[in-house]
């Protein structure tokens, strides 16, 4: 028998006790390392051994609940997804590219932690195994070949019968390397199943279930534990007399082409996926919950805090919303649409119509607002509905134990939404409700302080709060840098006065743009077909690369270093510095 | 065990470090290994070394240097002992400030390493692991940040060079309340050796130097041997020495729990962000020139 490493057998690679609090357990499977930890949700992540980085193993990383932190540079991987989401040599950007260690399937069931190879069919659980509840007896690596221990096993218990464990009356091979012992018992059968996790060529773990209506189950696992440590000995002296099988090789992944070449700043577009609304709730006056998760019941894409997804409305309008989940969070999103009448019909369209079950078509996450984490203060200020963005960089900061502090202005205490979450965060949270207006800057004023090194301050809420806010900073002292907001709306006043050409560099068109018109309008006027939404520059679907010239952004959709990038624009605002513009249409 | 990698043929015309000059008794047999090969070598009694393939001499014997007549081509330099198994060069790189007459110069030590050398290259070019791997030393959470730099392959000096490193210290003195940020300067004259030069607390106008030279005993183990060259006129030499093999200490280990073992050529192999601009063009510059000791080269 020879051992594949593309087998696609579910084996187990670890005992449920091997995964305590925040622990990260090294296994292997099939010659390949494992990284194997239980996030605080309780779910089991079975990840290749290696960051994707520099190929440190990550089974020496460091579980923070939500997410694992590799032990090198510190980056960091969501629990469920393993995409990245913090790479600390470059704080202020968000990870654009989608970095993702490889994962494997992971199923924990009768106390062990089983995986499989990708493309595994289905985990499903040994004949027999619903007869009885199983206990999982303690692990005992070998250092022979499969093969020699599954045939030892098949002796086992006339071996080790010795008086404790009754007389095997069969003894049978399951399928995926495995032995099913049933013994007789004055009070009747009882079964043990023996489990090989073939490690690499020459070395295995076999994990054994022991049906725990055994009589005297204590003795029942001192006597298992002898007698596969005999068996263990047994079979290690045979192999010392054995030619030393080659140990397997399993072949690395590699990356995509994307990933390997130097960062150029890449706006990757973003794939749209279809949600459905689990839940929808009041969370407060005026503020409608949306809990969103995926059709297959599989997690979503990896986010990170400051994230926000487009949602595609019935009404073939497009809005942006903040994602206010924690670190590792996947299974849903949560987001939070406050009726705004003001609105061209986005968020009336989601309260008014979306009901749960209801399937939406929601953009991959994206992120204008990075968080760094990189600072020794961090002011987080929320105005109203503002709390969505600035709720879920609490608690990323939160479980990461990094000190910040969350300012959350409303008018009223029934307009507090997210109570619960904002509560879980204790004393790091100041609640300034119904403060006057003329009090707000002060109450700014007060909470900044004078600036110093890396205090950052984020906030997100209505313009004129922004605005307090942006002012009160730079009095003082506040650099630009250290005060971090994002737009949804695109208030700014458009400057459209300049005149240009555009060369469609597939379409192989030139176009004259004057003033007064934008990119989008004379592109459709010649005929093209172009897609837009928002048309103000803030919902990115117009986005075009740029080959050649210099785009004068206006927009707010691409973050800072994006645009200074200058390899791709909105048609609908941005316009040119250069006199011509190529761009990839 | 395992089967000797082939040496490629720069590899084999380079000149390879295997001890400090200082630490090789004279008379008495030294042995170790380079590229997969048994060497022996000692110092007659003028203190010149003598390298030479290793029969059946074993570590501590005392020898005639007078009868070793098949030697190894051999040179010293920077306190070390370098050999090489092709046609070396006639002179190491260059390292000038070496001889800089008010410098302390000092080997700090040759420790064994379970990674290849140009993965040992690769680290020691890295600044962001310093907050995680040097915590409190070379940086600290939550100064993470590796700002731009610049690098290019010196056409002239065969040699990557990365300049205007800026990495922050919390706390570059003891005295100091306020961080500050260090520069550096790193160069790679030799595929398997690399220079840093640092800023000098003590002469702004000046830099020290501290070089790795590695000793690759088979592709995925080394030798790591350590030279400082200070401006320093308080610390004493211990003090000094410590503090390299404290921050090579922090290293190994992780060095060590990185895999491949052996470095991977093909850009595919990992995922590279702007802070690593100067491991991504050693990779590149290791690739021209062909070497696969220690590598994984591209698939052709």
């Amino acid at each position: 028998m020879t051992l594949s490493t593309t087998d696609t057998t579910w084996y187990p690679v670890a005992s449920s006790t091997d995964l305590p609090l925040r622990h990260v357990f090294h296994g292997q499977l099939l010659g390949r390392e494992l990284a194997i930890w239980r996030a605080d949700d309780g779910n089991v992540n079975v990840w290749e051994n290696r960051c994707l980085h520099r190929g440190v193993r990550l089974s020496i990383g460091i579980n923070e609940g939500g997410e694992l932190k590799c032990q090198y540079h510190g980056w960091r991987y969501a629990n469920r997804s393993a995409g990245c989401t913090y790479i600390p040599a470059h704080p202020a950007d968000a990870p654009a590219r989608r970095i993702t260690n490889t994962t494997y399937p992971a199923v924990e069931a009768f106390g062990l932690v089983w995986s499989a190879n990708n493309g595994a069919a289905e985990f499903a659980p040994f004949d027999g195994s619903a007869s009885a509840e199983w206990l999982a007896l303690r692990p005992m690596p070998i250092n022979a070949t499969t093969e020699d221990v599954l045939k030892a096993l098949e002796g086992y218990a006339v071996t080790a019968e010795k008086g404790i464990l009754g007389v095997a009356t069969v003894t049978e091979r399951l399928p995926g390397l495995a032995v099913k012992v049933t013994v007789e018992l004055k009070e009747g059968h009882r079964s043990i199943v023996f489990f090989v996790q073939p490690v690499d060529s020459n070395r295995c773990v076999v994990r054994g279930l022991l049906d725990h209506t055994f009589p005297d189950i204590n003795a029942q696992l001192r006597s298992h534990n002898e007698g596969l440590v005999q068996l263990r000995d047994r079979l290690e002296r045979l192999a010392e007399k054995k030619p030393i099988p080659e140990p397997l090789t399993p072949s690395f992944e590699k990356v995509s082409v994307e990933l390997s070449t130097m960062p150029e700043i890449t706006i990757g577009s973003a794939l749209t996926l279809r949600a459905m609304v689990k839940r929808k709730w009041a969370t407060a006056t005026g503020i409608t919950a949306f809990e969103l998760t995926a059709l297959d019941g599989n997690h979503l894409p990896t986010f990170q805090p400051g994230a926000h997804i487009d949602v595609h409305l019935p009404n073939g309008l497009s809005r942006q919303y903040s994602i206010t989940n924690g670190p590792g969070e996947l299974l849903s999103y949560t987001i939070g649409v406050k009726r705004d009448l003001a609105s061209k019909g986005g968020s009336e369209v989601l309260i008014d119509t979306v009901r749960e079950g209801d399937v939406l078509a929601i953009s991959e996450p994206r992120n204008n607002f990075p968080l760094r984490r990189d600072t020794i203060r961090t002011v987080l200020i929320a105005g109203g509905i503002g709390i969505t963005p600035i709720l879920s960089m609490a608690r990323f900061l939160a479980k990461s134990n990094l000190p910040y502090e969350l300012h959350y202005i409303v008018r009223s205490e029934d307009q507090i939404a997210f109570r619960d979450q904002i509560d879980a965060l204790g004393a790091n949270v100041t609640l300034h409700i119904g403060l006057p207006r003329a009090a707000i800057a002060e109450t700014i004023t007060k909470t900044l302080g004078a600036h110093s090194f890396a205090q950052h301050v984020y906030i997100c809420g209505p313009g004129s709060l922004l605005e307090t806010v942006r002012t009160t900073a730079a009095d003082l002292g506040w650099p630009d840098e250290a005060v971090h907001y994002e737009y949804f709306r695109n208030d700014r006043v458009i400057d459209d006065s300049s005149a240009f050409e555009v060369e469609l560099a597939r379409s192989a068109m030139t176009l004259h743009i004057p003033s007064g018109k934008t990119v989008l309008e004379v592109m459709r006027e010649a005929g093209l077909q172009v897609s837009s939404s928002c048309e103000q520059g803030a919902c990115g679907t117009c986005l075009t690369g740029v080959m050649e010239g210099t785009p004068d952004h206006q927009d707010v959709y691409l973050n800072a270093s994006e645009k200074r990038a200058n390899n791709c624009m909105m048609t609908c605002v941005s316009r040119s510095l250069t006199p011509r513009l190529v761009l990839d249409i | 065990m395992t089967t000797p990698s082939p040496i490629d043929a720069v590899t084999r015309d380079l000149w390879q470090v295997i001890a400090a000059v200082d630490e090789t008794p004279v008379g008495v047999v030294s042995t170790t290994l380079l590229l997969d090969q048994r060497l022996a070598f000692s110092r007659d009694s003028d203190g010149s070394p003598v390298v030479w393939l290793r029969t059946t001499e074993e570590h501590g014997d005392e020898i005639d240097l007078a009868t070793v007549t098949v030697r190894l081509p051999v040179i010293s330099g920077y306190g070390y002992i370098w050999t090489s198994f092709g046609n070396p060069p006639d002179h190491l790189f260059p390292i000038p400030e070496y001889a800089e007459p008010d410098r302390v110069n000092m080997s700090c030590g040759s420790i064994g390493v379970g990674s290849s050398a140009p993965r040992i290259v690769e680290n020691f070019l890295d600044m962001g692991h310093f907050p995680y791997v040097h915590t409190d030393i070379l940086g600290a959470e939550p100064h993470t940040e590796v700002k731009e730099y610049d690098v290019e392959v010196s056409e002239e000096r065969d040699e990557v060079l990365a300049t205007r490193c800026r990495f922050f210290q919390p706390r570059a003195a003891l005295s100091a309340t306020e961080g500050i940020e260090v520069e550096y300067i790193y160069r790679v004259p030799h595929p398997f050796c690399s220079v840093l030069y640092k800023s000098c607390p003590e002469d702004v106008t000046r830099q020290d130097v501290i070089a790795i030279f590695l000793q690759p005993m088979t592709a995925e183990t080394t030798r790591a041997h350590l030279l400082q060259s200070m401006i320093d006129s308080t610390s004493t030499i211990t003090d000094l020495r410590r503090f390299q093999q404290t921050i090579f200490g922090q290293d190994k280990p992780i060095l060590e729990n990185q895999y491949p073992k052996r470095l991977p050529l093909d850009p595919r192999a990992e995922t590279p962000i702007r802070a690593d601009k100067s491991a991504i063009a050693y990779r590149r510059w290791l690739s021209q020139k062909g070497i696969t000791y220690g590598t994984i080269p591209m698939a052709s």
